[in-house]
């Protein structure tokens, strides 16, 4: 559900495009969307509501893989249309339509056909009807055309569809809207010349996906108002997942889920953990729970104020955006770091322009902050603000000084004075104006530094900091960042890992003797090449299971106790053939065929 | 009979009804379960009981997980490996613990038998070790002797090391040989022949296959029975694993309720464990089992069950994709309806497609289905792209079992069952018993004409064109068309598979070994 406020920015973008798709080809709107496919269909979703709800019912989305041929396409097309065209209806005949479709040759004509009895339909219908769906849609609504991943259809289909729709255009208002994750060359790479000159393409780019995310952290994470809190590690995890992994803001979100309910699982004082209001009505925990409330308030809005200041500076050393600061302050006094150090340094360094802007900014922060405490600060800020205009104002004394020095400069003729004066004229006025403007500078920096150090503790350093605060980063990757393939690997080299038994400790690297089957078998097929002899292996897999049965074991060494290492032998071959370690080779009889290389 | 295996418990809420009702309908061969939760209060009891025991439970794993090895161990580049090696390395093993090896059980009487196979084979592979031998001759005289009384396996890699690495290699093979000098010679020529012990049980395996199918099922029974008799390892550290696992239960349901779709991975079979899930956490609930591991299993056959007996829809769809929008569609309306979908192997061969996948991938995000399946193959993650993960939704969970994989592979075609040809005399027999006359006459044909062929190792197949020849002189086909329907019809069954010459003639092979078939035709005779 946060997701959908991410992709509101789209629903406003609709609109306005819509309006646009009139001309003589086929109007089609090419949507870059970025690489984050698995978040693509939301974005569609929502469009297809402003669609609906704004310019026409008939909109088909069209996937790649329902669509090998163009017939297919158009039987997918033509059973989505009607099938809305049912719901707009709301008719009790279902069933006819049903049929229908099932039944009609869907070829163009027949969508052109039923096209012009849907929109007569609608005229002829009682007035007040039409009314209302003639407010919400146009005179005759276009039908939308949907690819949602225009990179994989084939582009034999694409061609015919466009070239054959082409014909009825006129007769058919057609819109077609591509979905492209990739760049929008795709397009002239896909069709040729010849077809995309039937198109009238406008390109929309949709937000990155990184916009999405530093949306979803802002509003979610650093909110006073919703008391649950990502840990620094947690915190990490959930960012290189996103973007080492999948740049999948669905994902993200499908993490922090999992947060909140491992958080609410695992941590008894978690109860706690809910809106202040409700959180007063414990009496004991109510102060320090307040004292944490008013640490948040503040915290937020000093970052976001160092954010303004940090994300200015060149090579940002704190990160560009505000997640990499808030980790940074999350993992550990920041003040201590040295990135911070020059930061600052470079912070005084910022011309005065810049610093003003940024004081500006923080000014608006803190008064748009909820927290008590920074009234005073507002005033400072304030008083900065002034000084800087003071400043100005003196420096335009100053220019005016200057100019008239150098009017002085013009009666003088001698090149020795004129020089003399120059330089003597620019030292001062270097020493003077800079002075002034650096000591305020370095005021100002110092009182950033003093509000950073007061406000931005990092929140382990809290009392009750666990209420509200999510930590155990490694359950987190374990469930959303799993690594079966290393589970397997330490089950099959390391049992002891799993199974407690003293027997099965064993150095790292080795395996003992009595390990389970299934690990000796694998241990021993490790030292194979491509192709396994099983009699060999057998062999093998009996000298060390004897060995470990030990020589009372030996003295019965009957048929039976063969058999049944026989047999034990094949159970583990065949969970390793299960498990896909190994296969059967048709090249030499007796022999399987390793599926694997070195460790595992 | 497939859906025998697709158990079917369907609990549903009848109020008139008090008692329990058990109702088997024999027909179909369906377990429904109708039991009686006096109304949906009680599922929300349920859930509000796991809620609470979820909330005691705490997270912190007890045995860490596996992160700890590293990238570069689990993945690593090939290496040249020596023959040796896995004797050696079982030496080694077994001497860990101090203890002697017994060489004595090479003395067996099994391994003495010796099929003629052998001798045919080992010359074989002289030949292409001729071209080495002059380069060993030399240094290592015995080595080579050796290897000859005991043809290599591993020309493909044997050929990769240079004579640097032969001399160490010889040392080892020294040292090797003074423990197993006494059972390598007979074992070799076990590996060449089929002697009998080997090969009944093979046949164990074989007939697993088949079950169901034809009744002697007897011989895979002594597998079992074998495998029982040998104590199962480690039983009570398993027992202790498998009960940290079942800790989870209660929050894998709270997360299955929240929308996740939970996935379990691990080295050891899940069935039972899943197994225990489904009865203590879904008695009262209607769910589905799927066995992914059964042989026959097929999507349609999945949908088929959600539709008829979850949804009680009769009749047919034209296609899987069909179907899942019906699913999808009742299951939107009726928000009341819900349905717990356990596949057990979810990563298994019927199910591997990507189609398959596809549409359970859908299957698992409408809301009100919760999926819980388990994967056993180390490639199993790759089936998602990320399309696919993110309708699945998966938590995963590591619940390593080491438990045996009984049921698992007793359906699987196991490679035993494919070294002795992929189709068992009885199947053939079955199968071709079904088949007309003259379809039967054809299929014999080709088979001698295998048969006549067998001592030539480049033997390509029967071409096309001979064979219709041979049988329109048999007065078996008037045409080639005739003639393909029924390749066709033989092809569908599996009895034979065509391959592509060098010069693009078709050719026809039966892929079973040579005295399969041979019993097959004196059964055939003594038939006609």
């Amino acid at each position: 559900s946060f997701l959908r406020r991410s992709h509101s920015e789209f629903q406003e973008k609709t609109t306005e495009w819509t309006c646009r798709m009139k001309s003589k080809e086929i109007p089609t709107a090419a949507l870059v969307l970025g690489v984050n496919v698995t978040d693509h269909d939301l974005t569609f979703r929502s469009l297809s509501e402003v669609l609906q709800n704004n310019i026409t019912p008939y909109i088909a989305f069209l996937e790649a893989k329902d669509c090998p041929g163009v017939k297919k396409l158009m039987q997918k097309l033509m059973g989505q249309l009607m099938n809305c065209y049912v719901d707009v209806d709301s008719s009790e005949d279902e069933d006819y339509v049903q049929v229908s479709h099932n039944r009609i040759r869907c070829s163009m004509t027949s969508l052109i056909n039923w096209y012009e009895s849907v929109t007569k339909k609608t005229d002829s219908e009682t007035p007040s009807k039409k009314r209302t769906s003639s407010s919400r849609h146009w005179q005759s609504p276009p039908v939308v055309v949907v690819f949602k991943d225009m990179e994989s259809f084939s582009t034999k289909v694409l061609q015919d569809f466009i070239v054959i729709s082409s014909q009825h255009i006129h007769e058919l208002p057609l819109v077609l809207i591509f979905g492209i994750a990739t760049s929008p060359m795709i397009i002239h790479s896909l069709l040729p010349h010849s077809v995309s000159s039937l198109l009238c393409i406008e390109l929309f780019q949709s937000l990155s996906c990184k916009d999405h995310l530093s949306t979803i952290i802002d509003k979610l994470l650093l909110r006073a108002s919703f008391p649950f809190k990502l840990g620094e590690k947690v915190l990490q995890v959930l960012i290189n997942i996103f973007l080492y992994h999948d740049f999948s803001v669905q994902n993200f979100v499908k993490g922090f889920q999992l947060c909140i309910v491992e958080h609410f699982c695992s941590q008894p004082v978690s109860v706690l953990c809910c809106q202040l209001v409700d959180a007063k009505k414990r009496e004991t925990t109510q102060k320090l729970l307040e004292d944490l409330h008013v640490y948040h308030e503040n915290y937020l809005s000093v970052l976001r104020c160092l954010h303004v200041f940090t994300s200015f500076l060149p090579k940002y050393p704190l990160g560009k955006q505000i997640r990499e600061l808030h980790c940074a302050c999350l993992e550990n006094q920041v003040w201590e770091t040295e990135e911070y150090e020059s930061s600052l340094q470079l912070a005084r360094m910022l011309n005065k322009s810049d610093l003003v802007t940024m004081l500006q900014q923080c000014v608006e922060i803190f008064v748009s902050s909820s927290g008590k405490e920074f009234d005073n600060t507002v005033e400072k800020l304030k008083e900065f603000l002034t000084q800087f205009q003071k400043l100005e104002a003196e420096a335009f004394q100053e220019q005016d000084v200057s100019v008239s020095s150098q009017k002085e400069l013009q009666k003088k003729t001698d090149l020795y004075h004129l020089q003399k004066t120059l330089l003597e004229l620019k030292e001062s006025r270097r020493y003077k104006k800079l002075t002034k403007f650096e000591m305020l500078r370095f005021d100002v920096v110092d009182y950033i530094d003093s509000l950073v150090r007061n406000y931005l503790v990092p929140a382990n350093h809290k009392t009750l900091h666990e209420i509200a605060y999510f930590n155990t980063a490694s359950v987190l990757r374990e469930h959303l960042n799993a690594a079966p393939r290393i589970a397997l690997h330490t089950a099959l080299n390391n049992p002891y890992r799993y199974l407690k038994n003293q027997e099965l400790k064993s150095d790292e690297g080795s395996i003992s003797n009595k390990a389970p089957d299934i690990c000796i078998v694998y241990k021993l097929h490790l030292e194979c090449g491509r192709l396994i002899n099983l009699v060999d292996w057998l062999e093998a897999f009996s000298t060390v299971v004897m060995a470990a049965e030990g020589p009372n074991a030996d003295a019965a060494s009957s048929d039976q106790v063969d058999d049944i290492i026989h047999a034990r032998f094949i159970r583990a071959v065949s969970e390793l053939e299960l498990l896909g370690f190994i296969k059967p080779s048709k090249q030499k009889t007796d022999h399987v065929a390793r599926l694997t290389w070195g460790g595992c | 009979d497939l859906f025998k295996h697709i158990q079917n418990q369907i609990g549903k809420s009848i109020k008139v009804q008090k008692n329990k009702t058990q109702l088997m309908v024999g027909v179909k061969r369906f377990v429904k379960k109708l039991e009686n939760i006096s109304d949906d209060e009680a599922q929300e009891i349920l859930e509000e009981k796991n809620y609470v025991a979820a909330l005691g439970l705490c997270t912190q794993d007890p045995m860490g997980n596996g992160s700890s090895v590293s990238g570069g161990e689990v993945y690593s580049f090939q290496t040249p490996k020596r023959s040796s090696k896995m004797a050696e390395l079982a030496s080694e093993l077994a001497q860990t613990p101090g203890q002697s090896v017994a060489p004595d059980h090479s003395e067996c009487p099994e391994k003495t038998a010796k099929a003629p196979q052998s001798s045919k084979r080992s010359s074989s592979d002289k030949v292409q070790q001729r071209n080495k031998k002059k380069e060993f001759v030399s240094t290592t005289p015995y080595r080579l002797r050796k290897r000859l009384t005991a043809p290599d396996p591993y020309l493909e890699s044997e050929s990769e090391y240079s004579a640097s690495c032969s001399e160490e290699d010889e040392e080892d093979q020294k040292e090797v040989s003074t423990v197993l000098s006494g059972q390598k010679t007979p074992a070799k020529t076990k590996a060449a022949s089929t002697p009998p012990p080997r090969n009944t049980l093979a046949k164990k395996n074989k007939n697993k296959m088949c079950e169901g199918m034809f009744s002697d099922n007897k011989l895979s029974q002594t597998l079992h029975d074998l495998l029982k008799k040998a104590p199962l390892a480690y039983a009570a550290e398993i027992k202790e694993l498998n009960q940290q696992h079942e800790r989870l239960f209660s929050k894998w349901m709270l997360q299955l309720h929240l929308g996740f779709n939970i996935v379990l991975y691990g080295l050891g079979s899940k069935r039972d464990l899943l197994e225990k899930f489904r009865i203590s956490a879904l008695q009262e609930s209607v769910h589905l089992v799927v066995n992914g591991y059964f042989p026959s299993i097929t999507l349609r056959s999945i949908l088929n069950s959600i539709t008829e007996d979850v949804l009680n829809h009769i009749g047919t769809f034209r296609s899987p994709p069909d179907q899942l929008e019906f699913i999808i569609k009742r299951f939107k309306e009726d928000s009341s309806l819900e349905l717990y979908v356990l596949i057990h192997n979810l990563d298994s061969q019927m199910l591997r497609g990507e189609r398959s996948q596809q549409i359970l991938a859908q299957l698992s995000s409408v809301p009100s289905i919760y999926l819980i399946a388990s994967i056993d193959h180390i490639n199993a993650p790759l089936l998602w792209d990320q399309a696919k993960l993110s309708l699945y939704n998966w938590l995963w969970y590591e619940t390593t079992t080491f438990s045996p994989y009984v049921e698992e592979t007793s359906y699987e075609n196991s490679l035993l069952v494919q070294q002795s040809g992929s189709l068992a005399l009885s199947s053939l027999t079955h199968v071709l018993r079904s088949l007309t006359l003259n379809a039967r006459g054809i299929f014999r044909l080709l088979a001698q004409y295998q048969l006549e062929n067998k001592d030539n190792p480049s033997y390509p197949g029967l071409s096309f064109q001979d064979f219709y020849q041979q049988c329109r002189e048999a007065f078996l086909v008037n045409s080639d068309l005739t003639l393909r329907a029924q390749l066709t019809e033989f092809r569908d069954h599996k009895l034979i598979r065509t391959k592509r010459g060098a010069d693009g003639v078709e050719y026809l092979l039966i892929p079973v070994d040579d005295s399969t078939l041979a019993d097959f035709l004196e059964k055939e005779d003594e038939d006609l």
